[in-house]
């Protein structure tokens, strides 16, 4: 019996240090004390202190959308001061990029992966303008009654700027019920602020992808924060606005690390009961794991050329559908991808970013030019790890002056140029370069391109998040080309594995070697001791 | 002739830290490597895991290990020696092969011969401290580059996973060497017994220089059974 117990003692002696050393650093119980406090925080929706339907002044019959925004301003006397102020107004922000200096940038005269700009196409681009009538450069900026208000302040859904006309809503019997919409003005809703956001670049997701009508009727699994079996919370709940000065930026059209929105301004930098995640959030943005896919609902376009518009069949325009009905070729527009529950790419970025402007150079030694440039590496204390969207596609550039074309695509009427309208490159380029004005050597031909768009929203349930191995394995990770710094799982130095390697195989040998001229010799010695 | 003698040569205390830290090292091997991504095995999220659990376990055990060793005095037993070092790894290198007997007696006082005073120090000294710290830079890299003291900021991780991964290397050698070297003792089996039960038969103490060589020929072919 007594010889039990010293193996049994042995083993509790091995087993119990481990048993205590689990229980004591097992994973805590979660402790969702912060979520829970930000769900009661937004389940209690936002009541307005004002019924605008009870003000005199808004009940007459307006008939001119300047009427409503004269009235607007009547009471709130400072706030078109503001808006005037304001990136949906001005269409452009003042910013400090490194080589250029001080910048005053934006959709007004940057260039994009889609439509390619707006200068010369203003009279349809500025459905989405918070202003009336921005045809042309005439357009004046300081004058406060061409503000839209209630673009985005109607709360009835029913307001609705015409295609083609400037920024002005249709006017007369045909145009929105104005009484109805100035009367329940109120905080904007998502929908509204959907009408462009989601419908940029001429439908639904095709410019974003984490942005579109999905998030209006999705659940937990479409985006945790507007889930309609969530808190179903509005754009502006996180969204805020300071004198009409929104947080949040786009870097397709941003470039300074300034009134961004963070996760981390509601979840703090820590959220996670693991340690270990924690500590990923120096170098990871939170959306780098909790968004594993975007486009979830929808198709979003991945890629544009340009080169193959203008084709004709049987002397006309054609349109090509996929079996989703996504559009993949249009003689106005040239040929399209689409995709659905995408995965990101990723990107090291410190929240400034640079832009190709009409007025550069293209590098032409380079194959692919970058219609904007996203900063950030590993060693800046800055970056963080975060998704893209990365639109591809091919755009004109004009081969002797080596600039990127802003060619004119939309018009009124046929025959003044517009590439949409008239099927000529040639014509629709000199329009557009005449219109800025920029030179036009005459000879155009087309370029790779590539815009970064970081997707900050459809936002997965947690036990979606992106896990360790997706990232932390040898081949074909997610940050498979984030190759400028050391992960663990992915990297190893070659030349230390090998000699680590080394080390062992000779260790082995030695001792197989050692082993055996022991046993040799040993047989040897009882052969001469048995004589 | 010397005679032999039944001895506890190592303490309660002593094996279950051997024991815990042998089965530690294993374990903390074993994830590191799937960590490292040389294989798969737990996953890789379990494997992080449990390697954190274990190196938690072992930073526990080293600091009742230094306790133990600090008022026991034990840590006298890994001063280095030259003394018969070279008699030593001789015996390892040639003399083990005639069966020869060990170039130093163990006794209470002198457990280790000097080969292993000097592995074992190193390891104490060097690897196992190295494998510590570069461990907990790996767990906690935020936290010096909270920013506050810009000086002790980690840029660079790859450093701390090399040393990490060199030392790992450097420690599954001496635990594949070292697991063959108990197999050379009085028997094959009388080192591995000796660190189980605590027991083992030395032989007699008859003079106290513990550190001189036994190299008289009438010692080739004593009571030694033969491996």
């Amino acid at each position: 019996m007594k010889s039990y117990t010293k193996p049994i003692t042995f083993f509790l002696a091995i087993v119990a240090p481990l048993l205590i050393v689990t229980l004591v650093l097992r994973e805590p119980e979660p402790d969702h004390e912060l979520l829970n406090a930000l769900r009661a925080k937004y389940a209690v929706k936002r009541k307005p202190g004002v019924d605008h339907s009870k003000f005199e002044i808004l009940q007459k019959n307006f008939t001119n959308p300047h009427e409503i925004t004269a009235a607007c301003l009547s009471c709130h006397t400072e706030r078109g001061e503001e808006l005037m102020n304001s990136a949906h107004f001005t269409w452009e922000r003042e910013a400090f990029i490194p080589g250029r200096g001080v910048t005053y940038l934006g959709k007004k005269n940057l260039v994009n992966n889609f439509c390619t700009g707006v200068q010369s196409n203003e009279g349809s681009c500025m459905k989405c303008h918070a202003g009336y009538g921005w045809n042309d450069k005439s357009f004046d900026f300081s004058n406060p009654y061409n503000i839209d208000c209630v673009v985005c302040h109607d709360n009835t859904g029913t307001y609705e700027k015409a295609s083609g006309a400037a920024g002005y809503p249709k006017m007369g019997p045909e145009g929105p019920d104005f009484k109805a919409i100035v009367a329940s003005v109120g905080q904007p809703k998502s929908a509204g602020c959907g009408t462009c956001h989601f419908g940029g670049g001429g439908g639904n997701n095709v410019k974003h992808g984490d942005l579109e009508l999905g998030l209006l009727t999705g659940g937990r699994d479409v985006d945790v924060h507007m889930a309609v079996d969530g808190l179903n919370m509005n754009c502006v709940d996180c969204h805020t606005a300071e004198n009409h000065k929104m947080k949040g930026r786009y870097y397709a059209v941003s470039s300074s690390n300034t009134q961004r929105l963070n996760c981390e301004d509601c979840h703090t930098e820590t959220p996670h009961q693991q340690n270990i995640l924690n500590e990923h959030s120096i170098k990871v943005a939170c959306q780098t794991c909790h968004i594993p896919v975007y486009a979830k609902v929808n198709a979003t376009k991945m890629y544009w050329d340009w080169a193959t518009a203008t084709r004709k069949k049987d002397g006309k325009e054609f349109e090509v559908l996929d079996e989703d009905g996504n559009i993949v070729y249009t003689s106005i527009k040239g040929d399209f991808v689409w995709d659905k529950m995408v995965k990101p790419e990723y990107l090291w970025f410190n929240g400034t970013a640079d832009h190709h402007l009409l007025t550069d150079k293209v590098d032409t030694s380079q194959n692919i030019l970058k219609i904007n440039t996203l900063f950030g590496e590993y060693r800046d204390r800055d970056s963080k790890i975060i998704p893209v969207k990365v639109h591809r596609g091919r755009q004109p550039y004009d081969a002797e002056n080596l600039t990127i074309i802003q060619a004119k695509l939309w018009d009124k009427d046929k025959g003044k140029g517009a590439l949409w309208l008239d099927l000529d490159w040639e014509r629709s380029i000199e329009e557009g370069m005449a219109y800025i004005p920029l030179p036009y050597s005459g000879k155009h031909s087309f370029i790779k391109t590539e815009m970064f768009m970081p997707v900050n929203h459809m936002v997965s349930p947690a036990a979606e998040a992106v896990t360790c191995k997706e990232c932390h394995t040898r081949d074909n990770g997610r940050l498979a080309g984030l190759t400028d710094f050391y992960m663990p799982g992915r990297d190893r130095n070659r030349t230390l594995d090998l000699a680590g390697q080394l080390l062992l195989i000779l260790s082995f040998l030695g001792i197989v070697v050692h082993s055996a001229i022991r046993a040799l010799s040993s047989r040897k010695h009882n052969t001469i001791q048995s004589h | 002739m010397s005679k032999n003698n039944r001895v506890y040569v190592y303490k309660g205390f002593e094996r279950f830290w051997h024991w815990n830290q042998a089965l530690l090292i294993f374990v903390l091997a074993f994830t590191g490597f799937e960590i490292h991504s040389s294989y798969d095995f737990f996953g890789f999220e379990t494997a992080v895991k449990i390697h954190n659990y274990a190196a938690w376990g072992f930073i526990i055990l080293i600091v009742f290990a230094i306790f133990w060793h600090v008022t026991t005095g034990e840590w006298k037993q890994y001063i280095p020696t030259t003394k018969n070092l070279k008699a030593q790894a001789e015996f390892y290198l040639f003399g083990i092969f005639r069966n020869a007997p060990h170039p130093t007696k163990k006794t209470l006082i002198s457990k280790l011969n000097p080969l292993q005073r000097l592995v074992y120090l190193g390891l104490k000294v060097l690897f196992i401290p190295i494998m510590v710290v570069s461990g907990l830079l790996f767990m906690f890299y935020r936290y010096p580059q909270g920013d506050s003291i810009a000086i002790i900021n980690i840029d660079n991780l790859e450093i701390i996973a090399l040393v990490h991964t060199a030392g790992a290397f450097v420690l599954l050698a001496f635990v594949l060497v070292h697991l063959y070297l108990i197999t050379t003792g009085h028997t094959i089996t009388s080192n591995l017994k000796a660190m189980i039960t605590g027991w083992e038969d030395l032989e007699e103490e008859d003079q106290k220089d513990q550190d001189q060589p036994i190299g008289k020929p009438e010692n080739e072919h004593d009571e030694n059974p033969k491996i």
